[in-house]
């Protein structure tokens, strides 16, 4: 193996050092703060490139490098090292995360320019780079958890950066309580990981996995799908992504592209092993992501608020990454492609949306956009790449990682496969629509602008940005996927597909997404774009006010988990009063009655104690004459 | 010999019941000196003539006359109520006392006291010498400490007794014009006056026989009106 | 003039006055009658120095006398201080060391 390649922890050193010094050295970095919060994941990406380029040196099956870096549990049997395992996979979100990462930390410096917080935000999203590097590097499962930790640690802190606000703040709390529920799920994986295997890393783990039952081996699948439905927003866990808007839409962009919901996806293909050897534990995690990605897109249909909107894609998108993971080695190559190209134009339209949010003065309604086409030109075109790419517009990025994962779904076979794949075609109908409907809304028609506002180009630092993601909206699909330049790359890391499809748009699946894509962009035409639409919204059908509820998700959890929860903990407070603690007080109450009464005694005359002593001397007196006689 | 004892024994019970219960505190204080006069001749008659005489100069000449000094101090008020606020106290020490006695006597009734040695041995060089040699000797570690003990108190009677003077003191001149600009340019009333008693604390009466507080001196009228009012009923009855 | 009428005469005056002392409310009575107390047991001790033909009886009551001395001397002067502060001798208005 040649050198370079253990350079790798600087890749998370860089952005931890920084986060550290940003949040630690406090006011006095504020003035340079921001450069070297951007300069560090710059140079963590730089190092990313070099070591991509190394890795591409090397032949295929030699691209699997383990860097191990200290010991850091060394407890009798229970041995866990500090390692970081360094191959396509590793490396493939190594680049995602770094490159998007720093784009958005660049766009972050016009965007949070008139923010006197600055600098603390960027000490966040370098904290959150940082977990995240060390979630996709790590060599175990226990230090994989740690970067798991971090990136809800930073989460929270970004969702609530403004905690002023109490709605954030709530939204924050919510994300973090949400995420828990998950990480339990991955908690107790491990736990029954290293139970099984005796240990927690990765190599000994995929190698025995045939050794354990299947029994074994689908409590951990469900589990670790548990933990990835929390990170990923899927279902049952989506609640929290929606709320999450509360954040500053730089933070939006990175949850939503480059960093968090993408450790689920992550975590599902990296244990690829064990889910091969748990066929209903796969099933699941497909399930879950066909069901999620209709599920987003329908909530993406009845949202107003843009960034809502696009927070419901990233749902339905997250779920056709699933959708894929699930398929097994047949999918994980497309899961990956989909997930990287959608972190360019997710990334894209979240920048985006932020410009425009810029311009108008934080509205994110809407219904009181329009027509800023004219008025945003580099903003329009940027977002409509990526709003082409996210619809599947022949040629852009989502066309063929969004088409290879339906084709992918149909060739799983049976009537799961049949039904899978009918629901990835509804959800690419969907996702057309709701999307050409943000556009329409967004830059056509008429100017329903608020009073006083005057919306303008934002500031190159920002712009820029969105015009290198923009181009990567275009092309990444295209370089991936022809010539199956994806599934070449991971073959090393993942495992091959059984059979190898050269990517050919003119099958029958093929024609029906287009189909499909066409259908729902005219939809949205004939709804939004050929009529005017009104600046309050109207009532609308059952569905739309399901969608606009999140399809009732919070009710769900909350009828089912919070109100149940608060009469159990009343229960439980009841009875610690009345019984347990009831039991103690009444001792207490016994004591202190009778001391109360035994201190009557003192009565403070000076003549009743001379009597207790004067009484107390006769009684020696008779005691002594008692003995003695 | 025996009539001495006999004759001394009951003054010396006798006065010494006077004294707790004679209502008057400057009575209790010459019982007590009646008590302590016959001991004195108790201790002269059982050889111990230095001891007699210390009790008679210290406790008669000296203890007695600080007690009635403080009585003096602290305002002789005609008499204590000898109204017994706390319930059972008396029976109880009534019956305490009893049992005390009693039990001390069958104690005493059963211990083999033996023949009295006497102490013309001891004496033989003359009882003051002879205490004076042990004093010095055998006890002269106690006798230091002693002395010790009586500077000690002698400091703690000085300290407990002071009083820090809080405002300068007055002049001739301010004194004066505090009479003489102040509510009562003529002399106070005496106490006494119309009194039915010459005791200190009891007012003076004005023409109208209303009582005269000011005729009391304000370090004296430290009862309430009405419990001196109580109190002179009681004298009339 | 047989020791056991003198030490009987002793516990009879011993007890008048811890009776005094149970009984009495002025502070300055009631240190009266410790010192009769104190007195009864002196008069036991120079008893007992007679029946057992030494002097040591008389040199413990020597020591009673100058302890007691001692103890009137402070003992009156808190009496003074209290009644400064007080205004009153009783002892049963001092009660406020209590429950």
């Amino acid at each position: 193996m040649g050198t370079g390649l253990e350079w790798a922890w600087l890749l998370i050193a860089l952005p931890l050092v920084s986060g550290a010094v940003l949040l630690i050295g406090g006011r006095r970095t504020d003035r340079w703060g921001h450069l070297l919060g951007v300069a560090t994941p710059l140079a963590s990406f730089a190092i990313g490139v070099y070591l991509f380029a190394r890795m591409l040196g090397l032949p295929p099956e030699e691209r699997h490098h383990d860097v191990s870096l200290f010991s850091w549990i060394p407890v009798g049997s229970f041995q866990v090292d500090v390692g970081l395992l360094l191959d396509p996979l590793a490396i493939c979100f190594v680049l995602l995360i770094t490159g998007v990462g720093s784009l958005i930390h660049i766009y972050s410096v016009g965007y949070m320019a008139d923010d006197p917080d600055r600098r603390r935000f960027f000490g966040y999203l370098n904290l959150f780079v940082a977990a995240m590097l060390l979630l996709v590097l790590a060599d175990n499962f226990l230090v994989l958890y740690v970067g798991w930790e971090g990136v809800g640690l930073a989460s929270y802190l970004l969702i609530g950066f403004w905690y002023y606000k109490p709605s954030a703040a709530v939204a924050a709390k919510k994300a973090f309580i949400v995420n828990r529920v998950g990480d339990f799920g991955l908690s107790v994986a491990i736990m029954i990981m290293f139970t099984t295997f005796g240990t927690v890393s990765f190599g000994p783990i995929f190698d025995n996995v045939d050794a354990a039952g299947t029994g074994v081996v689908t409590a951990i699948g469900l589990l670790l799908l548990l933990g990835a439905t929390g990170k990923s927003a899927q279902l049952p866990l989506q609640s929290w992504l929606l709320d999450a808007m509360e954040g500053p839409t730089p933070v939006s962009a990175l949850i939503h592209a480059a960093t968090m919901v993408t450790a689920g996806v992550y975590l599902v293909v990296r244990a690829g092993p064990i889910f091969e050897a748990a066929p209903q534990a796969q099933l699941a995690v497909a399930i879950v992501g066909a069901a999620t990605a209709l599920f987003g897109a329908i909530i993406g249909c009845g949202k107003d608020d843009i960034k809502k909107a696009l927070a419901a894609s990233t749902m339905s998108q997250i779920g056709y990454m699933h959708l894929a993971a699930g398929l097994g080695p047949a999918g994980y190559a497309f899961a990956i492609a989909h997930l990287l190209a959608h972190g360019f134009f997710k990334a894209g339209l979240f920048l985006g949306a932020g410009s425009v949010m810029h311009a108008m003065k934080d509205e994110v309604d809407m219904r009181r956009y329009g027509g800023l086409a004219r008025v945003m030109p580099v903003t329009f075109v940027t977002f409509g790449f990526g709003y082409l790419a996210i619809v599947g517009f022949p040629g852009l990025s989502g066309y063929f990682t969004k088409d290879a994962i339906i084709e992918a779904t149909f060739a799983f076979g049976g009537t799961a496969g049949t039904l899978l794949g009918a629901a990835a075609l509804l959800g690419a109908l969907l996702t057309a629509f709701y999307m050409s409907r943000v556009m329409f809304m967004t830059f056509f028609g008429d100017r329903r602008w608020a009073d006083g506002v005057h919306p303008h180009e934002s500031p190159r630092v920002m712009t820029w940005p969105m015009i290198a993601l923009a181009v990567g909206s275009v092309a990444a699909g295209a370089v991936f996927t022809l010539g199956g330049r994806m599934v070449t790359f991971l073959e090393s890391a993942v495992g091959a597909p059984e059979e190898h499809h050269a990517f050919n748009p003119f099958t029958p699946i093929g024609l029906a997404t287009l189909a499909a894509m066409v259908l729902g962009a005219v939809i949205a035409w004939t709804s939004f774009g050929r009529r005017p639409v009104p600046s309050t919204a109207p009532k609308g059908s059952f569905v739309t006010v399901a969608a606009r509820r999140d399809l009732y998700g919070d009710a769900v959890n909350e009828s089912v988990f919070m109100r149940p929860g608060q009469w159990l903990t009343r229960t439980l407070v009841f009875f610690d009063n009345r019984g347990v603690d009831g039991l103690v007080n009444t001792l207490a109450a016994f004591v202190g009655g009778t001391s109360g009464r035994v201190r009557r005694l003192q009565t403070g005359f000076v003549r009743s104690y001379a009597m207790a002593m004067f009484v107390g001397a006769v009684a020696v007196v008779a005691a002594l004459l008692l003995v003695r006689l | 010999m025996s009539v001495l004892f006999w004759l001394l024994a009951v003054a010396s019970v006798a006065a010494a019941l006077g004294m707790i219960f004679s209502r008057r505190a400057v009575y209790s204080a010459l019982m007590l000196a009646v008590v302590m006069l016959s001991l004195a001749v108790l201790y002269a008659v059982q050889d111990a003539p230095f001891l007699a005489f210390v009790q008679v100069i210290v406790y008669t000449g000296a203890v007695l006359m600080l007690f009635l000094f403080v009585l003096m101090l602290v305002g002789v008020d005609s008499s204590d109520s000898l109204v017994e606020t706390l319930r059972g106290q008396r029976f109880a020490a009534t019956v305490a006392a009893l049992g005390f006695v009693l039990l001390l006597a069958v104690g005493v009734g059963n211990a083999a006291l033996g023949d009295v040695a006497g102490l013309a041995g001891a004496n033989a060089g003359g009882n003051l010498q002879a205490v004076a040699g042990l004093i010095f000797t055998r006890y002269v570690f106690a006798f230091e400490v002693t002395s010790a003990l009586l500077i000690t108190a002698a400091l703690a009677a000085m300290v407990l007794a002071h009083r820090e003077r809080r405002h300068p003191k007055l002049s001739q001149k301010e004194l004066a014009k505090q009479r003489f600009l102040g509510p009562h340019p003529t002399p106070l009333p005496p106490p006494g006056v119309y009194a039915r008693h010459n005791a200190v604390d009891m007012p003076a009466r004005l023409p109208d026989g209303s009582p005269a507080e000011l005729s009391v001196s304000p370090v004296i009228s430290r009862r309430e009106p009405e419990r001196r009012e109580e109190i002179e009923e009681g004298e009339k009855q | 003039m047989t020791p056991i009428n003198l030490i009987v005469l002793s516990f009879v005056l011993f007890t008048i006055g811890a009776v005094g002392v149970l009984v009495r409310r002025n502070a300055i009575v009631m240190f009266m009658c410790v010192e009769l107390m104190l007195n009864a047991a002196n008069l036991a001790f120079v008893t007992f120095a007679r029946m057992h033909g030494n002097l040591d009886g008389q040199i413990a009551a020597f020591f009673v006398m100058v302890v007691a001395a001692a103890e009137v001397v402070v003992g009156l002067a808190i009496i003074v201080s209290i009644f400064r502060t007080r205004r009153t001798a009783s002892v049963d208005d001092a009660n406020l060391l209590k429950y």
